[in-house]
């Protein structure tokens, strides 16, 4: 055997373990032993996951048949370059997740933690399988075992009526895009051969029938990746979620329906089409715009950061989007930079939105708020929360030098392509989406100052309630540390990212960067070649921290140093209270003004006599008023008509049967 | 491979820059004093304030963070590293390849966030006033910059500064009418970004129409003046920015030490134009009100956009 070993039955063994890690959490030990012995245990195999996917991406596709599932149906499994960079993105995450669980969780009950461990673990390893699966039953098996885990994570507080309805919104989405899942599956099958990926990619499809396929796809993975105008679910789930389930379902589950796209379509289906890239650029575009305005309408914490998630699956698929154009018009270096763009920014997205939700979990459990409007000054009882949350949102910012620059910068560059295409509309539209990303960055940027401003930053907008506010736990500290880390080495080395994100695209459509590209060093990130544009975020970090250095030096020497403290000027008002500082909701009112008609607000004004006057503002998603309620109406309608047809008497129903009978009889003749 | 002298050059470039910002600044008031027909203050009037604020006891406010002081420190640096991204004196410059136009941007908005940062630190309604405001500019007019960089990096093919200004300078000659639209879109930025009137008033001391000031109104002496000088460099960077794109003669090309002086001399005459240029709009214009910034700035950046479709058009 000259070849270098299958990491692939480690990795079945570490998908394994955590089944075996969840199934062990129903032990009668107590919930001590499932939190301080089980969660760690599952961020060690994520840790490992994590390092042989990295691995993975530079070896050679490998696969496994498991002797289980239906008699002639065995599972596949396949472990190749892309699915490598998933695991990796899945296994970081989860590593840093499960250390934060083991300080959030504390002061749960023990039948609970035992609960929730099995469904967390479950969750986790069917992740894991979706990624790994390479036959279209393994992967249903998967998606629905994630849907389902993922459902009961969700409505872990059922008590409460509202989360009942939440985990039922999302299933009812997951359900419609595992349908439309199943039916590209079937498309592509198209009635021979078996269902692994094998058969199906070897399958010719007409254009019309590879477009259906991968519409379907594209609908079924965007109901569960939060496309509008199907992603109501997502700010109704990830609030009512404990805060490391909305971690996980934010940064890696919604992830795994980037990978089904990506994997659909230019894996199984090959030969991508333009036009299909210029849908996703479509929606896309409006996805990112819609996720970010009306996530500086919320002063509910984590269902911003839930609308931020459709945000940036967004902007996960203008990347997307832009590579299917470019390959479709036959540009693979530029398709390449597309791919890699959108891949890093999924990567990126992972850690600091798990990131953020971790540390509004320590929020919610310090203070037990998720209201913006009640918080403030949190940096400081809480300043290492507050440091990590700072890290995060500057790199959801897109701020250089942290990660989400990077991914945005890589989109640019290749919206920058567009003058090699020869299609003259296209080549004009696809700057446009470049403006559309420059925007939201910029309204993300908005955003993020108006959460750290409102919660960590100023005076407390409400009298504490008892007891002293303590900072992250020193678990939950371990959790936000690494994905800070994270943020900061996938900013600052963008370059070997690179280069594995090269292998991935290389494995799927068989092209590459240039080699100017791939021969920079790792200092520089060089996308298309060094005269065009390059980037070195070390250079850039550690010239600013000399700069910053050297002014602090420098005022030191020459400046006497002497500091009064005193109140904030109150501008001749002495009766200045706290609640005269911004709210998250006064924040928003220049989006609110400037992007008026995209909302349906309610306004609420008192009277100029009312003593206890009250301003409020109800801002609505419209897509509820014209898509989800007629179609529920609808839906009603039809099921009471079919409703009549139950009238409980046996009678009847014989009679169903007798004419269904002869119905049969006579068109069956 | 010459790199130390073009460090030299690198370095000298920046220290340009940065002890020669409040002069411009100096100089923009001298020309407005003239224009509004006040006797007008000495050109070196903004050192001596500074040097003045660097001599007094701080104050600061007791309900502020760590945060608050480390802000000025990072403007500072922010914008002393956007001085040095961009081609002043001569295109050969060692660190441009670190960070091209995006980042440029990237690094104006990271300053940006961190000031509207400090402000609602301190927990008053001016502070969270004047970051909500900044912040609104600041998301019109980060695309609207992008648009116009946008559309001279079409053009050259590039998005690092010294190849745009090596294209649009000392290789062809051709006239982009896309390049007027992008120069209009850009001024428009650099008044808003800039806190120039229309959209903000730098000697207002009126709070409610305050847009940056508002943002800076907790600081006092060292961190005042890292800021006050902060903000000059930004303005020079702006304008220097705005002469590689659309003024790009007389930067020196690379490796022409012997056109260095010529560039400064045509430097110095950019700046001394450019610093009467605005002080003539100020002069001119009255400051909008707040909302009416919203419509000036999505006028720009429609007006970015439309430079590069003309551009797409025109090659079409």
């Amino acid at each position: 055997m000259d070849s270098p070993p299958s990491l692939l039955p480690v990795a079945l063994a570490a998908a394994s373990a955590w089944l075996a890690i969840g199934v062990a959490g129903l032990l009668p030990a107590g919930a001590a032993f499932a939190r301080r012995a089980l969660f760690p245990a599952g961020a060690a195999v994520g840790l490992a996951l994590a390092a042989l996917g990295a691995q993975s991406a530079w070896l050679p596709a490998s696969t496994l048949v498991l002797p289980l599932g239906l008699p002639d149906l065995p599972f596949h499994l396949r472990l190749d370059p892309l699915a490598g960079f998933f695991l990796l993105l899945l296994g970081a995450v989860a590593a840093g997740v499960s250390a934060y669980s083991v300080g959030y969780f504390r002061a749960e009950t023990g039948a609970r933690v035992r609960l929730i461990c099995l469904q967390y673990h479950v969750f986790l390893a069917s992740m894991a399988f979706v990624i790994l699966a390479d036959d279209a039953y393994l992967f249903m098996v998967a998606w629905e075992t994630m849907a389902l885990a993922s459902y009961f994570l969700v409505t872990t507080d059922h008590q409460r009526p509202a989360i009942r309805s939440a985990g039922f919104l999302y299933l009812l989405v997951a359900h419609v895009g595992a349908l439309a899942v199943l039916l590209c599956f079937g498309v592509m099958h198209s009635g021979g051969g078996d269902y692994t990926f094998d058969a199906l990619r070897a399958a010719e499809l007409s254009p019309f029938w590879a477009s259906a396929t991968f519409l379907l796809a594209f609908f079924g993975f965007g109901a569960k990746a939060g496309l509008i105008p199907l992603h109501a679910w997502l700010p109704e789930a990830h609030p009512a979620a404990p805060s490391p389930v909305s971690a996980l379902m934010s940064g890696v589950m919604i992830k795994t329906a980037i990978y089904g796209m990506v994997r659909v379509s230019f894996d199984l289906l090959g030969a991508v089409r333009w036009e299909w890239g210029m849908l996703v650029l479509a929606i896309g575009a409006g996805t990112t715009l819609f996720g970010v305005l009306f996530a500086l309408m919320q002063h509910d914490l984590k269902r911003l950061l839930a609308y931020h998630s459709v945000e940036n699956i967004g902007i996960i698929l203008l990347g997307l989007g832009l590579s299917m154009v470019y390959f479709g018009f036959g540009h693979p270096q530029a398709g390449m930079l597309g791919l890699i763009a959108a891949l890093y920014h999924t990567l990126n997205h992972a850690v600091f939105k798990g990131l953020l939700f971790l540390g509004a979990g320590s929020i919610l459990r310090a203070t037990g708020l998720r209201d913006l409007n009640a918080m403030g000054g949190l940096i400081r009882t809480m300043p290492a929360t507050a440091f990590y949350f700072l890290v995060g949102a500057l790199a959801i910012s897109a701020l250089p030098p942290l990660n989400g620059f990077v991914s945005e910068w890589l989109t640019f560059q290749a919206a920058l392509q567009a003058p090699l295409l020869e299609h003259g509309v296209v080549r004009s539209l696809v700057p446009l989406f470049a403006a559309t990303l420059a925007l939201a960055g910029a309204l993300t940027a908005m955003c993020f100052v108006k959460v750290f401003g409102v919660a960590f930053l100023g005076r407390p907008r409400r009298a504490p309630q008892a007891g002293p506010t303590a900072d992250a736990s020193l678990p939950e500290r371990l959790g936000l540390a690494w994905l800070t880390a994270g943020c900061f080495v996938l900013g600052l080395f963008p370059a070997a990212m690179l280069l594995m994100l090269n292998r991935v695209g290389q494995s799927l459509t068989g092209s590459a960067l240039s080699m100017e590209a791939l021969e920079s060093n790792w200092l520089w990130l060089v996308p298309t070649a060094p005269a065009q544009a390059s980037y070195s975020p070390v250079i850039f970090l550690l010239v600013v921290l000399a700069i910053v250095l050297i002014a602090v030096r420098t005022v030191r020497l020459f400046y006497h140093g002497r500091i009064r403290v005193a109140d904030p000027w109150d501008c001749g008002f002495p009766e200045q209270t706290t609640r005269m500082q911004d709210t998250a909701d006064a924040f928003g009112q220049p989006i609110r003004h400037v992007f008026g008609p995209l909302y349906l607000m309610k306004r609420h004004l008192p009277g100029p006599d009312d003593p206890n006057p009250r301003y409020s503002i109800k801002v609505e998603d419209r897509h509820w008023y014209w898509l989800y309620l007629p179609v529920a109406r609808l839906t009603e309608y039809l099921s009471s008509k079919v409703g009549l047809l139950q009238r409980g008497r046996i009678s009847i129903y014989l009679l169903y049967s007798f004419l269904t009978l002869i119905g049969l009889l006579v068109f069956v003749r | 491979m010459s790199l130390l002298p073009a460090i030299a050059v690198q370095v000298l470039q920046s220290l340009l820059v940065v002890l020669a910002a409040p002069l411009v600044m100096g100089w923009v008031n001298i020309c407005r004093a003239w224009l509004q027909n006040r006797s007008a203050p000495s050109i070196w009037l903004p050192y001596y304030t500074l040097a003045k604020l660097f001599h007094k006891d701080a104050v600061i406010a007791n309900t502020t963070s760590p945060l608050f002081r480390i802000t000025p420190y990072v403007l500072f640096g922010c914008m002393w590293l956007a001085a040095g991204i961009v081609p002043v004196l001569a295109t050969d410059l060692p660190f441009a390849p670190a960070a091209d136009i995006i980042a440029l941007v990237g690094v104006f908005a990271m300053a940006r966030v961190f000031s509207a940062l400090a402000a609602m630190d301190t927990g008053t309604s001016f502070g969270g006033l004047g970051a909500r405001r900044e912040m609104m500019v600041g998301f019109l007019a980060e695309p609207a910059m992008l648009m116009a960089l946008f559309t001279a990096a079409f053009i050259s093919g590039s998005t690092q500064l010294p190849t745009i200004v090596e294209t649009l300078a000392h290789r062809e000659f051709a006239i982009h009418p896309s390049l007027a639209f992008a120069a209009v879109a850009f001024l428009m930025v650099l008044l808003s970004e800039n806190a120039r009137i229309p959209v903000d008033n730098p000697t207002t001391h009126l709070e409610l129409t305050m847009i940056h000031e508002a943002m800076i109104l907790e600081y006092s002496a060292r961190h005042l003046a890292l800021v006050e000088w902060a903000v000059a460099i930004k303005l020079v960077a702006y304008m220097t920015i705005g002469f590689a794109l659309f003024l790009p003669w007389g930067i020196a090309p690379a490796g022409d030490w012997s056109a260095l002086p010529l560039a400064l001399a045509a430097l110095c005459a950019k700046l001394a134009l450019a610093g009467a240029g605005l002080a003539f709009l100020e002069t001119l214009l009255a400051k909008m009100r707040i909302f009416l910034v919203a419509e000036f700035l999505s006028t720009a950046f429609l007006l970015g956009v439309l430079g590069m479709l003309i551009l797409f058009l025109m090659r079409g």
